[in-house]
């Protein structure tokens, strides 16, 4: 009994373990932090140096350089520029919106098909031909594995004859074939968590199957639709192969904008920086603020 | 897979006219017939027979969308309460089912083609000569076996990331700013992190990790000799996908019954022992599907690789999508290019269906 006594050296050597631990824990905690944020870091602080700073290898902004905007000048955004009007910052506004109607438009139609079929094969028994529900699911499912670069030669051909190459439509498509499986997948689990029960009872009072669907079952699945949109937001809005192919002048995304740049500027670190801080941004925010269901819709599938 | 027997019953008395089923049928038909005298027309067209047509196939696209919906609609009007259940998933069905077995055969189809598009004609029938090409082609060789050791990466990706969740998932302050911070590298764009990382960090002169190295007095050269650009790419990617890994596993700790670590803590066991009898047995379902998961995604690896080594130095760091990707990119020698990518996806559905009959027998065996 005495061994609960804090001057006992039993006790001590509890104290000290579990001191060791806390340290080692922490540590490792710190260091990994280092390792996610330095280059995030790394790309803001470079935004704003000169060329001599980049070369001294200053880092910290205020005590061994001066932050300009030099950088943020050659997209067009600065104190001075913002007011003008400015082609570089329109050419960057472009990507931006293209990047951006393209994959909250293919995140939402694939949400849309993707939870239709996820509820349906959850729900009902199905037979088409040979195939059942577990079939059914493997062919949605399987798609995951197809690598896009069996995919993109056949868009090239096909999307040059239906004059959608280089549209956003065209990308569109692809993008929301490319998710659907994966919002198949969270939703699919989503559903099989809601008690059968719930839509029991609505077909009673009167409700339809649609009915049922709409007004009970997508309200409570409405979080993990949240989750499969924006896993689906971060996954088309990163894609690079497809946009890199399939567009040249009109649709180019952000990545491919960034792509781009990387080979014919040279060390143009500062505009480099300013570009790439830009592409990251939006996603950065995202995932700040909404971190709790980009959480939800990865762990979705992992936990049965 | 599915829990068969849970299932919404529902029992419901259609009557349906044969009027109503003739209608539906009526429906589809017409609208087929009238996308298949689109396409007919505008193929005849195209081959010069006929003057009158459309400047590009998009109509004949609006006609198979007609029909699409067509079909949806008259699933409801012959088959009623049926059809409904049916509307579920066939949307989802027909756009998946459109957009990938079409140009699948249409791949196919190039694949034993002699095409380049940089050459005036279309594609010429050339029979195995792609495959015969493809034999004898190292650097093809070389790009999977390249994807071998790509793969073999996710091990050491796995126990980062399982160390991560299990940090994640201890007695800790700030828990939430860690797990923010620990999942932002999966949201950057591969693109921007091959500038951020490869061309900027690993700048010989003057990027940050080249001048640390400097001072520790080794000379950086991070894309010169093979094993080393591999590993640079290989850490890349990681650094980019361990919070996947980590955040699907930190679920899996999260939903471990707290009794069992409990009960294993009353009966004495040390930390070591916990982790190695207890919670990495009750975490292998987890850690298979993260495993096999991001296999499926290393499989695509190619951004990085495009953007920070364009396969150099002498392809070492290709994977096959990179490989062609090049190949349709600078010689635009599309026939062979799509013949290297069927083969990489037959490769790759033995592979995959192969890990998971192999997983599948493994955790049935009862432990």
């Amino acid at each position: 009994m005495s061994a609960i006594f804090k001057d006992h050296d039993l006790g001590r050597r509890i104290k000290i373990n579990w001191w060791t631990s806390r340290v080692a824990i922490y540590s490792a905690l710190i260091i990994w932090a280092v390792i996610c944020l330095f280059p995030i870091y790394w790309t803001l602080t470079t935004s704003f140096k000169l060329a001599p700073d980049v070369m001294r290898g200053n880092m910290v902004p205020w005590w061994d350089f001066t932050p300009r905007w030099k950088g943020w000048e050659s997209i067009g955004f600065s104190p001075r520029l913002i007011g003008e009007v400015s082609t570089v910052r329109e050419e960057f506004l472009k990507r931006f919106w293209n990047s951006a109607i393209v994959s909250i438009s293919s995140s939402f139609l694939a949400v849309v098909l993707g939870s239709l079929a996820a509820y349906g094969l959850s729900r009902f028994s199905y037979r088409f031909g040979f195939m059942r529900n577990s079939d059914i699911s493997f062919f949605f499912l399987s798609q995951m594995i197809l690598p896009p670069v069996v995919l993109a030669l056949p868009f090239l051909v096909l999307y040059k004859s239906l004059a959608l190459l280089d549209t956003r439509i065209g990308l569109i498509l692809l993008y929301t074939l490319m998710v659907l499986p994966i919002v198949i997948w969270i939703m699919r689990d989503q559903f099989q968590g809601i008690p059968i029960e719930l839509e029991e009872a609505a077909l009673v009072d009167g409700l339809g199957i649609w009915g049922a669907f709409i007004q009970i079952v997508l309200p409570i699945a409405l979080p993990g639709m949240v989750a499969a949109f924006i896993l689906s937001l971060v996954l088309c809005w990163n894609e690079y192969f497809f946009a890199a192919l399939l567009t040249a002048t009109n649709a180019t995304t952000l990545p491919v904008m960034v792509a781009s740049q990387t080979g014919s500027q040279g060390i143009n670190w500062w505009s480099m920086a300013a570009l790439s801080s830009a592409a990251i941004l939006p996603l950065v925010i995202v995932a700040i603020f909404l971190e709790k269901y980009i959480i939800k819709g990865m762990a979705a599938g992992a936990v049965k | 897979m599915m829990i068969e027997g849970d299932l919404l019953h529902t029992v419901t008395a259609d009557n349906i006219s044969a009027r109503r089923r003739r209608l539906g049928r009526l429906l589809v038909w017409s609208t087929a017939l009238f996308g298949l005298a689109l396409a007919l027309w505008q193929a005849a067209h195209e081959a010069g027979r006929l003057a009158y047509g459309f400047d590009t196939w998009r109509p004949v696209l609006y006609a198979y969308m007609l029909w699409a919906t067509a079909l949806c609609i008259s699933q409801v009007v012959v088959n009623g309460e049926k059809g409904k259940r049916t509307l579920f998933v066939l949307p989802a069905a027909l756009f998946v089912i459109s957009l990938v077995v079409f140009p699948l055969l249409f791949a196919l189809y190039i694949s034993f083609n002699d095409w380049n598009l940089a050459s005036p004609g279309g594609p010429r029938p050339n029979g195995l000569a792609n495959l015969r090409e493809m034999w004898h082609d190292g650097f093809y060789w070389n790009a999977l076996k390249n994807m071998v050791y790509y793969v073999l990466a996710v091990s050491v990706e796995y126990i980062i990331a399982f160390a991560l969740a299990l940090l994640l998932n201890a007695q800790i302050r700030a828990r939430k700013f860690f797990r923010v911070v620990f999942l932002l590298p999966l949201m950057l764009s591969p693109v921007a992190v091959s500038w951020m990382i490869g061309k900027s960090m690993l700048e010989i002169r003057f990027g940050p990790i080249s001048r640390l190295l400097r001072d520790f007095g080794f000379e950086p050269s991070f894309f010169g000799s093979p094993e080393i650009a591999r590993f640079m790419i290989m850490a890349m990617d990681a650094w980019t996908f361990i919070p996947f890994m980590m955040i699907m596993l930190l679920a899996g700790l999260q939903a471990l019954p707290s009794e069992i670590i409990e009960a294993s803590k009353v009966d004495g066991a040390t930390g070591w022992q916990r982790f190695k009898e207890v919670i990495f047995p009750l975490m292998l379902p987890v850690s298979v599907t993260a495993i096999v998961i991001r296999i499926i995604f290393k499989l695509k690896l190619a951004d990085i690789i495009i953007n920070v080594t364009s396969g150099g130095p002498g392809g070492a760091t290709d994977s096959v999508t990179s490989f062609i990707f090049r190949e349709y990119r600078d010689r635009s020698n599309v026939g062979y290019g799509t013949l290297l990518a069927m083969v990489y996806l037959i490769l790759i559905i033995i592979f995959v269906t192969a890990l998971l009959k192999l997983v599948n027998r493994w955790m049935e065996r009862p432990a």
